[in-house]
């Protein structure tokens, strides 16, 4: 990180603060960023736009010293710098709030702060200082408690405090509100407006562009890792943002046929699980019931029992009683996922490299992962390749799947091509009730098009399904009514016509339970014994 | 039975213990840092025929052990530059040290078979030493046993007390994470590695310079399995490491006695009974944690591979 | 200087191949350096390890006599490592089967009249054992979550001395003048032999029936889905409805079967009666073996050709140049290693970083 001579031909009169210039980084043959420019000035927030697979995140990583850049450089104050690592970024003042939390969950708070602070700075001494930062920004932290019994605003608050500990001169957040409450992400907004007027910089990293709107005032937006324009998203409306990300317009989901008083296809009756493993999510009385033709939308920030309520309607695991689980009238509680798939049930679970799908093999054993209990695949339990190869055609005919050659390894496909395929090969096996998970999580936008139309052509065609999803205005696009999942209880759902953003988020930060307070943090998990250290 | 024989069963017991505690601790803190080095019994035999050879060939015990350590960490290098560097399989590749250790080791001893050495001397502390009753349990044992102790406070100082330490453990609890934060995960995990290469090629070296002593094929016995599991049985923590071998050590005493009393039970019985205690100990200690996940750190065993 | 690992997108099938072989290479030249350290020269000893067993009708038979346990061995632990399950105790397994054949035949020693029950009766006592043995540290890791690693490995210790035990004791030759072995098989307990006055025996037929077999399993079953599956993700394979614990017993019966069979073929076919050594390791280089030959089948018949050609290699290296056959198990050790780091080129794009800062201005 050697200061070397000043970068020929900067634009403007003002040196900003960083710059990155003519960046580009490649991935064997994949070009992650081509070419970006980027110039960071101190007491602005500056927003870095892009949909899914722009090469953000790559820049970003580039700007932390965590990856090394295939061709270009990085200033600091008009002088080149080599960021060979993070810690070179961060005595030159680089700090980062990492959106999949860099944290370890078996240490403490305070051990997790540690590990980037001088050596010197230990117990006592770095509890005060923990504890001073959190009154001065009210970023309220336990350092004593580990990091697994924490709510996901806690994780952000311990990043935010670790990167404020050591006095940043730049901030890079990546989508730092994708894990928040409505009114979490309002304190969040204004520790960084605080920290902008503190005469920091601040790189915000986002795709949701009111936020965007409301507080950065310069931003650059990528695409295909490129820099395809630069504006004042304060004057731009979210529409002509979006245009600028996607490039194409989008076109909106035709709404669903409308729907047809039938009977209840998918009911939930009080069902209750204990956690699963050290770090799983208590899932407490859960009741609903769907009819064929309706979409019920479950809201609520990760890791609220999500992946515990998905386990709970796919069979992966089973309900303590057969009547808590009912399928079109049976009840199937203690029946497996294929036994459950044979009467007509289907599922898109949110990981979709090593859950829906199994990365290194290809698209036709892919088929057979979720079908071969349903489809004629097998025979005296032989494979049938054949067959096999014949519907991961269709479902790539169907639903546009892209990726190379014939039958292609699933981990070769982009993340849409893939969320296209997984959910495909379950729409095309035309189920009477779908259960997705976050069915278009880092997706881009003409994927996720796609994919929320066949779900509301499903629905159309008669079928009950149930999206679980972390993105409100995808709730709201296709739901007919709405819950929120909150420590693994469901609030009651109602018609999505007659609810809010802001009423559904208060019921995401567990305002609906009379136990909870807001703005204090959630109630901890039931202790279990860690291991003491000694 | 009076003191002294009291007094001499708990000296054979902390000597039989000592080996198991040296491999032990080195193989806890490599697992500490989320590798999981299957190869201990491995890098011991090579560490006893190493170091009885450097002893024999230099006279010096002191050699030896250092001889029989250099052994252990070079094997452990090789484990760290398949594992660490290439991102090759744990469990494979410390099972490919076992058999090279076991193979290099007949080669490295092939001379000594048969020759026999006096036993590393027991430090003898005038006075000290002579006290009756207790005076050669604490102040009777050569400098292996007394290093071996230190080392089990040292480690538990290094892991719980020092920044280096907690680096260490959070490498091995995530590694993603670890390395988001610039943390040289790749070296801190080389390192343990060769720390606990060290580490059991000394508890080689214990048995063919202090315990029996002299060089034998395949003398470790399996005792580099049995520390392996002692680290599981201790939850990952030192001093109970050192508790559980002082446990196993007496359970190995035990069988001698009863196998030179002549109980009427077949020897192969007895000689089972440190394998069957071992699973014995691996069940109980299941049955006794019964739900939630293990203690075991949380990216032991995982394959980490950064590109840049 | 820094080594910088690129996942591939996928795997081509051509270094699937290369890899291994240039893990061969490597661990020739580097015992070819140990050798001439030890004072003999690299290219007499290759042609020793590597040449000589191939040359005379009878090595030859040895070659394939000592491939055949190492083939069926390390066919079933393909099984448990595929999916991610780490039986190392096949030794255990295979000792257990031979004891239990070994048995029966013991218990039928004399017996007149009909005797062509003796000798399935002792293939199937000894899968049986086999499969038994292997279900203890599989139960103990499905019901109690117990490191299938450390038990299956303390079991071959228990098993070996267990085998000491019967035949210094209850199934010793009371004819034998105290020697610890059993009686002589009779005839009727021996695999028959494929050619008359050869050593070559039917067990090298069971052993190429048994990898032929699980070739067509794991490519073409669902079964062999189900276990490709639980390897290559977990998580994926309960999506699919698999169930852990049915398949962990499944591939543990299937090598403990494989080891415990191959057992019985051994003391059956050569050997002819129980003594307190049955195996020369062939449990744990069937480790190796199912490295080298890539946990697919076909691999594991050629790479368990390799392995008993420098095992016969070995021996004759130990009497013509008097090499010590300590070094034909570190070679065997060492390749495994190399096998192992060369799956590094399989599975990565290896680049190798120079130190020292990388700066290039574009203007």
């Amino acid at each position: 990180m050697a200061a070397a001579s000043a970068v020929p031909g900067l634009r403007e009169g003002r040196t900003p603060l960083f710059g990155a210039y003519g960046i580009v980084k490649r991935f064997g043959a994949f070009t992650a960023n081509d070419g970006i420019d980027l110039e960071i000035r101190a007491g602005e927030i500056h927003a870095l736009l892009g949909e899914n697979g722009a090469g953000k995140s790559t820049l970003m990583k580039i700007l932390y010293g965590l990856l090394e850049p295939t061709e270009g450089v990085v200033t600091h104050q008009g002088d080149i710098v080599l960021l060979s690592n993070p810690e070179a970024a961060r005595a030159l003042g680089i700090g980062m709030v990492f959106q999949h939390f860099s944290l370890c969950e078996n240490l403490t708070v305070a051990d997790n702060i540690a590990l980037v602070m001088p050596a010197a700075l230990t117990g006592r001494a770095l509890a005060e200082r923990i504890a001073r930062l959190g009154k001065d920004y009210g970023l309220h932290l336990d350092p004593a408690r580990p990091v697994w019994s924490l709510s996901a605003g806690e994780r952000q608050r311990i990043e935010i405090v670790r990167c404020l500990l050591q006095n940043p001169k730049l901030v890079i957040l990546d989508e730092p509100t994708s894990v928040l409450t409505p009114g979490e992400a309002e304190a969040l907004f204004s520790v960084l407006e605080r920290l902008r007027d503190e005469g920091r910089a601040l790189l915000y990293i986002s795709h949701r562009l009111d936020e965007v709107r409301r507080l950065c005032t310069r931003a650059t937006i990528l695409r295909g890792g490129r820099v395809v324009g630069a504006c004042n998203p304060a004057t731009e409306t979210a529409r002509s943002l979006a245009a600028m990300m996607v490039g194409t317009q989008v076109s909106e989901v035709r709404p669903k046929a409308a729907r047809t008083g039938r009977a209840e296809r998918l009911v939930l009756d009080r069902l209750s699980l204990p956690a699963p493993g050290l770090h799983g999510t208590p899932l407490r009385d859960i009741a609903f019931s769907v009819a064929g033709g309706e979409i019920l939308g479950i809201a609520g920030i990760a890791g609220n029992g999500q992946a515990e309520l998905f386990d709970a309607l796919s069979g992966e695991s089973r309900a303590p009683t057969a009547e808590a689980v009912r399928l079109d009238g049976r009840a199937v509680g203690h029946l497996g996922i294929n036994a459950r798939r044979r009467l007509g049930a289907a599922f898109v679970p949110e990981e979709r490299n090593g859950h829906a799908a199994v990365p290194s093999m290809s698209l036709s054993e892919n088929a057979l992962l979720s079908r071969h209990a349903t489809a004629p695949l097998t025979g005296l339990g032989l494979l049938r390749l054949s067959a096999a190869r014949a519907l991961a055609r269709r479902v790539i005919d169907a639903f546009d799947v892209r990726g190379a050659g014939p039958d292609p390894a699933a981990g070769t496909l982009s993340g849409g091509n893939l969320q296209k395929f997984v959910v495909g090969r379950e729409i095309l096996a035309e189920p009477g009730i779908l259960v997705i998970n976050q069915p278009t999580w880092g997706v881009d936008a003409a994927a996720a098009a796609h994919i929320r139309q066949a779900v509301l052509d499903l629905a159309g065609r008669g079928a009950a399904l149930v999206v679980i999803s972390q993105d409100l205005d995808e709730l709201f696009e296709i739901a007919d009514s709405i819950t929120v999942l909150h420590a693994g209880a469901l609030s009651p759902p109602v018609p999505a016509g007659a609810t809010s953003r802001a009423a559904l988020g208060l019921l995401m930060g567990g305002a609906g339970e009379p136990e909870a307070q807001l703005g204090e943090p959630p109630a901890a998990p039931a202790i279990r014994t860690v291991a003491p250290a000694h | 039975m009076s003191l002294d024989i009291v007094q001499m069963v708990l000296v054979t017991v902390l000597t039989a213990a000592t080996p198991l505690i040296l491999a032990a601790i080195g193989e806890l803190v490599v697992e500490r840092s989320g590798v999981l080095n299957l190869g201990v019994e491995g890098m011991m035999v090579l560490g006893a025929a190493a170091g009885f050879a450097v002893a024999s060939q230099t006279g010096s015990t002191l050699l030896g052990a250092l001889g029989g350590a250099g052994a252990g960490l070079l094997l452990a290098a090789l484990f760290g530059v398949l594992t660490v560097g290439l991102a090759a399989n744990q469990v494979a590749s410390g099972l490919a040290l076992t058999i090279l250790g076991l193979g290099l080791s007949g080669l490295v001893g092939a001379g000594y078979v048969g020759m026999k050495r006096d036993p590393a001397p027991p430090l003898h502390l005038p006075g000290l030493s002579d006290l009756p009753g207790i005076g050669q349990l604490f102040f009777g044992h050569d400098a292996f046993v007394y290093a071996t102790l230190l080392l089990v406070a040292g480690v538990w100082w290094f892991l719980w007390r020092t920044r280096a330490g907690l680096t260490l453990r959070a490498i091995g609890d995530d590694h993603t994470a670890t390395h988001a934060l610039g943390l040289k995960v790749r070296k801190v995990r080389f390192l343990a590695v060769l720390f606990g290469g060290a580490c059991a090629g000394l508890a080689g070296a214990y048995l063919s310079l202090a315990y029996t002593p002299f060089w034998a094929p395949a003398m470790t016995a399996g005792r580099g399995w049995i520390a392996l599991a002692l680290v599981v049985f201790a939850s990952w923590q030192p001093l109970r490491v050192a508790a559980g071998a002082l446990l196993f050590g007496g359970a190995t005493v035990l069988q001698l006695h009863a196998q030179a009393a002549g109980l009427g039970l077949p020897g192969q019985l007895l000689s089972a009974a440190p394998y069957l205690a071992t699973i014995l100990a691996l069940v109980l200690l299941s049955l006794g944690r019964r739900r939630g996940g293990s203690l075991a750190p949380a990216a032991l065993g995982r394959v980490f591979a950064p590109s840049r | 200087m820094r080594l910088d690992l690129l996942p591939r997108a996928r795997r081509s099938p051509w270094l699937d191949l290369l890899a291994p072989a240039l893990a061969l290479l490597a661990a020739i030249l580097i015992g070819g350096i140990a050798v001439a350290i030890l004072g003999v020269a690299p290219e007499q000893a290759f042609l020793t390890y590597f040449v000589a067993p191939l040359s005379e009708v009878w090595s030859l038979q040895e070659v394939a006599l000592k491939a055949a346990p190492l083939a069926l061995i390390a066919t079933g632990l393909a099984f448990c490592y595929r999916a991610n399950l780490w039986n190392i105790g096949a030794e255990g397994q295979y000792v257990a089967g031979g004891l239990a054949g070994g048995w029966v035949a013991v218990a039928a020693h004399g017996s007149q009249g009909l005797t062509v029950w003796i000798l399935p009766a002792m293939l199937l006592a000894g899968t049986l054992a086999g499969i038994a043995y292997a279900m203890i540290p599989a139960l103990l890791r499905v019901r109690l979550g117990v490191s299938e690693i450390l038990t299956s490995l303390m079991l071959v210790y228990v098993a070996q001395l267990l085998l000491d035990y019967m035949v210094r004791g209850p199934l010793r030759d009371p004819q034998g003048y105290n020697f610890p072995q059993s009686v002589s098989f009779d005839d009727a307990a021996r695999l028959p032999l494929l050619m008359e006055g050869e050593s070559l025996h039917a067990g090298v037929l069971i052993s190429l029936l048994g990898v032929g077999l699980a070739a067509l399993v794991l490519a073409r079953t669902l079964f062999g889905f189900e276990v490709r599956t639980v390897g290559a993700s977990p998580r994926a394979a309960r999506f699919a409805g698999f169930s852990d614990a049915r398949l962990t017993l499944s591939v543990f019966a299937i090598s403990g079967g494989a080891a415990g069979l191959a057992g019985i073929c051994e003391v059956a076919g050569r050997i002819g009666q129980l003594q307190p050594e049955i195996s020369p390791g062939y449990g744990f280089t069937a480790i190796i073996v199912a490295f080298l030959g890539r946990l697919s089948p076909p691999g594991i018949l050629v790479a368990a050709l390799v392995i008993a050609l420098t095992t016969i290699g070995g021996e004759g290296a130990q009497i013509d140049l008097k090499l010590p056959l300590d070094l034909t198990r570190a070679f065997q050790g060492l390749l495994l290693g190399l096998v192992l780091g060369a799956d590094v080129l399989t599975r990565y794009h290896v680049r190798i970083v120079p130190g020292g800062a990388r700066i290039r201005v574009t203007p």
